[in-house]
């Protein structure tokens, strides 16, 4: 049997109220989200937070504890995996050993009663640059390899809905980029609805429409990369998708078109848009790459706001340089300084001030009793490799 | 059996040779400790096969009192498989009917130990395992009480009239196939559990995640990954089950006897050595040419 609707338009995925529970542990909490027809929709994440769980549910491999997967106006929910219209690009690959490539990749088709398949499994050889290699076994081919057999195999079938779980993993950067390309070009061409599960945030910034951050089985906040990045929504997002440098403060409501905060003894502001938070507990957030260095406080420039500190680190990798200030109450603050030429090197025990404009700052809800959250510099900031 | 590893690991490639020449000291090792079964086997297998050979083709017209003169008869062979063919065929036969039936029950059972059992896993094992802690003979006496005439499924039978008033099932092909079905369907079991043990769910998931239905799952994907373990089981049920002479005997009448049967009454009955040698060769070259077909067909992956 042909499953059905192949090349019939897919209408939007829609997840409702989406529950999964294991025993007592709830992997998936209530989810609920709408993925437009033919957008590309990133999951992102830290392992264990139900992203895999989530995808299993819409494949149907995990039946939900409670909730609706809607494809248009059906739902899907109880449907067996094999009569969705929807394919997986599996974490673990999943190829079938005692199969050799070529017929890996055709399965599917094969599967649905389709007798020519030769030309279509060429095709999709050549795109994931996997040529000549169809006779042989998954075992004789290398980790990277094996995952774009994965991808062929998934995408071969032009499913309404392509689930990629880390399909890119386990690829060398440069790979990686032009799988990535590949990827956004079929997505666009074809027009399928793409869920894709990454723990690389660029990889999720540059391809996505729309990128979900999860956390503990819920979503934390859902939308362009550029609105997650600029204004995230939680002091979780905004320490997941790229860093920032978090100071505890307390507000006390909006004064007119500006929120007010002290911290750490200083006064702050921070427009009302752009404030998640205007009273109590709350985290003054500004990214490394907002801010500024500047050798003393007479040097900042008008409208902007600024703290004093020791500079406590150096790291230069090439684009920028990557401080650390240690401020007078002993949190250290990320500041990353391009590298344009126009200002020479801090040296390590400097005094300095960092500032900010501070329409780039903005304001999070703050658990009372939680402190700064500065991120250290552990891996390169988002968009600063080449 | 190389065609028992037809799924490939991968590791043809790669194996290097090993470092025996290296040091001169531990250079007779493995042959050392090749000696002691090589012996065993050479005393007590070779030498009683060659013997066996031998006296195949004894002269037919001797006796035990008078002792057997070797006069090449070749001609031994065609006149016991003459007189014989009928036992012949019913021994591939029954052992047939048995395979086909253990193969329906021991799959399943099989597949559901190694993949759905969780933690009833062992439990299960050791009641497949169980009954060989019992003499096979004493199995199959306890068969032959079973289906006795006023045994209890006989007279199940007849009252749901599956069998006639005066219908048994003690003394009929059915108990012999029965029989052998039941005795030798551990052998069949345990390999293909281990096969299917192996397999990794995850395989199962994607090919219905690939619009594959259960049974195209278990046509594609399970049969053949299971195959080791399915030409393993099966030959080890089939052959034993081939040259069996107990269930012929003890649930069985001379009519349903087997080729065992003739050859362990040509020893120790009728005394007849050269026949009963020749009988032995001519079912152990059958079943080696059934194997060598099955192998053939089924080591390749365009079986199915
Ligand atoms: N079958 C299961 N039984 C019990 N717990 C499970 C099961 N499957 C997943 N979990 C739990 O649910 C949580 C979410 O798992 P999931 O595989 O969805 O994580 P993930 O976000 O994909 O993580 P990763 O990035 O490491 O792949 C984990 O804590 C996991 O331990
Ligand atoms: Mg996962």
């Amino acid at each position: 049997m042909t499953a059905m609707g192949h090349d019939a338009p897919a209408g939007d995925l829609r997840l409702a109220d989406l529950t999964k529970r294991f025993g007592a542990f709830t992997a998936v909490d209530d989810l609920s989200l709408t993925i437009p027809q033919g957008s590309f929709f990133a999951l992102l994440g830290a392992s264990g937070c139900g992203k895999t769980t989530t995808l299993r549910m819409i494949a149907g491999l995990e039946e939900p504890t409670s909730g609706q997967v809607l494809l248009g106006d059906r739902d899907i929910a109880r449907l067996r995996p094999y009569k969705r219209p929807v394919n997986t690009v599996f974490q673990s690959y999943a190829l079938f050993p005692h199969l050799d490539i070529a017929e890996n990749v055709a399965f599917g088709l094969r599967r649905r009663g389709i007798r020519k398949v030769d030309d279509q499994v060429q095709r999709m050889l050549s795109l994931v640059q996997l040529d000549g290699y169809g006779r042989r076994r998954p075992a004789q081919l290398s980790g990277g390899q094996q995952q774009r057999v994965a991808l062929a195999r998934a995408l071969i079938n032009h499913p309404q809905v392509l689930l990629l779980d880390e399909p890119l993993g386990a690829l060398d950067l440069k790979l990686r980029r032009q799988m990535q390309i590949e990827l956004k070009r079929i997505q666009t061409e074809v027009g399928i609805t793409f869920v894709h599960v990454t723990h690389d945030q660029e990889e999720a910034m540059t391809m996505a429409d729309t990128v979900a951050v999860m956390n503990a089985g819920r979503i934390e906040q859902l939308g362009a990369p550029a609105d997650i990045y600029e204004f995230p929504a939680t002091a979780f997002v905004a320490n997941f998708l790229g860093q920032s440098n978090l100071l505890a403060g307390e507000a006390a409501g909006s004064a007119g078109r500006e929120v007010p905060v002290s911290a750490h003894g200083g006064r702050f502001s921070v427009p009302a848009g752009r404030a998640r938070a205007d009273r109590g507990p709350v985290y003054l957030g500004v990214r490394p790459e907002k801010l500024h260095l500047a050798g003393s406080a007479d040097q900042v420039p008008s409208g902007h706001q600024h703290v004093d500190g020791v500079v406590t680190d150096a790291s230069y990798v090439g684009v920028s340089t990557q401080y650390l200030l240690r401020t007078s109450w002993g949190s250290e603050l990320s500041v990353f300084v391009a590298n344009s030429g126009t200002h020479g090197q801090v040296p390590v025990g400097t005094r300095a001030v960092a500032y900010w404009d501070p329409r780039h700052a903005f304001l999070l809800r703050r658990e009372p009793g939680e402190d700064d959250r500065t991120t250290p510099v552990l891996d390169e900031p988002v968009g600063a490799s080449s | 059996m190389t065609a028992l590893a037809h799924v490939p690991t991968g590791q043809s490639t790669a194996s290097s040779p090993p470092p025996a020449a290296r040091s001169g000291r531990y250079r007779f090792l493995p042959y050392l400790l090749l000696l002691p079964g090589a012996a065993w086997l050479f005393l007590f297998f070779a030498l009683p096969l060659l013997q066996l050979a031998a006296a195949s083709l004894y002269d037919p017209t001797g006796s035990l009192a008078t002792g057997y003169a070797m006069t090449w008869a070749f001609s031994n062979y065609p006149e016991a498989l003459q007189a014989y063919w009928p036992q012949f065929s019913r021994s591939f036969l029954y052992a047939g009917i048995a395979l086909v039936l253990a193969l329906l029950m021991g799959y399943p059972l099989a597949y559901a130990i190694a993949q759905k059992a969780g933690r009833w896993k062992n439990l299960l094992l050791v009641c497949v395992v169980a009954p060989m802690f019992t003499s096979f003979l004493v199995r199959t006496l306890a068969w032959k009480t079973i289906l006795s005439d006023n045994g209890w499924v006989v007279g199940l039978l007849r009252d749901i009239h599956l069998l006639g008033p005066d219908g048994r099932l003690l003394a009929t092909p059915v108990a012999v196939i029965l029989g052998l079905t039941y005795n030798f369907l551990p052998f069949l079991v345990l390999p293909l559990y281990a096969s299917l043990e192996r397999l990794d769910y995850r395989l199962l998931e994607a090919a219905s995640d690939l619009y594959a239905s259960p049974v195209q799952t278990f046509r594609k994907v399970t049969l053949p990954l299971s195959m080791p373990g399915l030409i393993a089981g099966t030959l080890l049920f089939f052959i034993p089950a081939t040259g069996d002479y107990i269930n012929a005997e003890l649930l069985g009448t001379p009519n349903e006897y087997m080729i065992g049967n003739v050859i362990d009454s040509a020893f120790l009955v009728r005394l007849d050595y050269p026949q009963g040698a020749a009988l032995s060769f001519l079912l152990m070259a059958a079943i080696l040419a059934v194997v060598f077909v099955y192998l053939r067909k089924a080591g390749t992956d365009e079986v199915l």
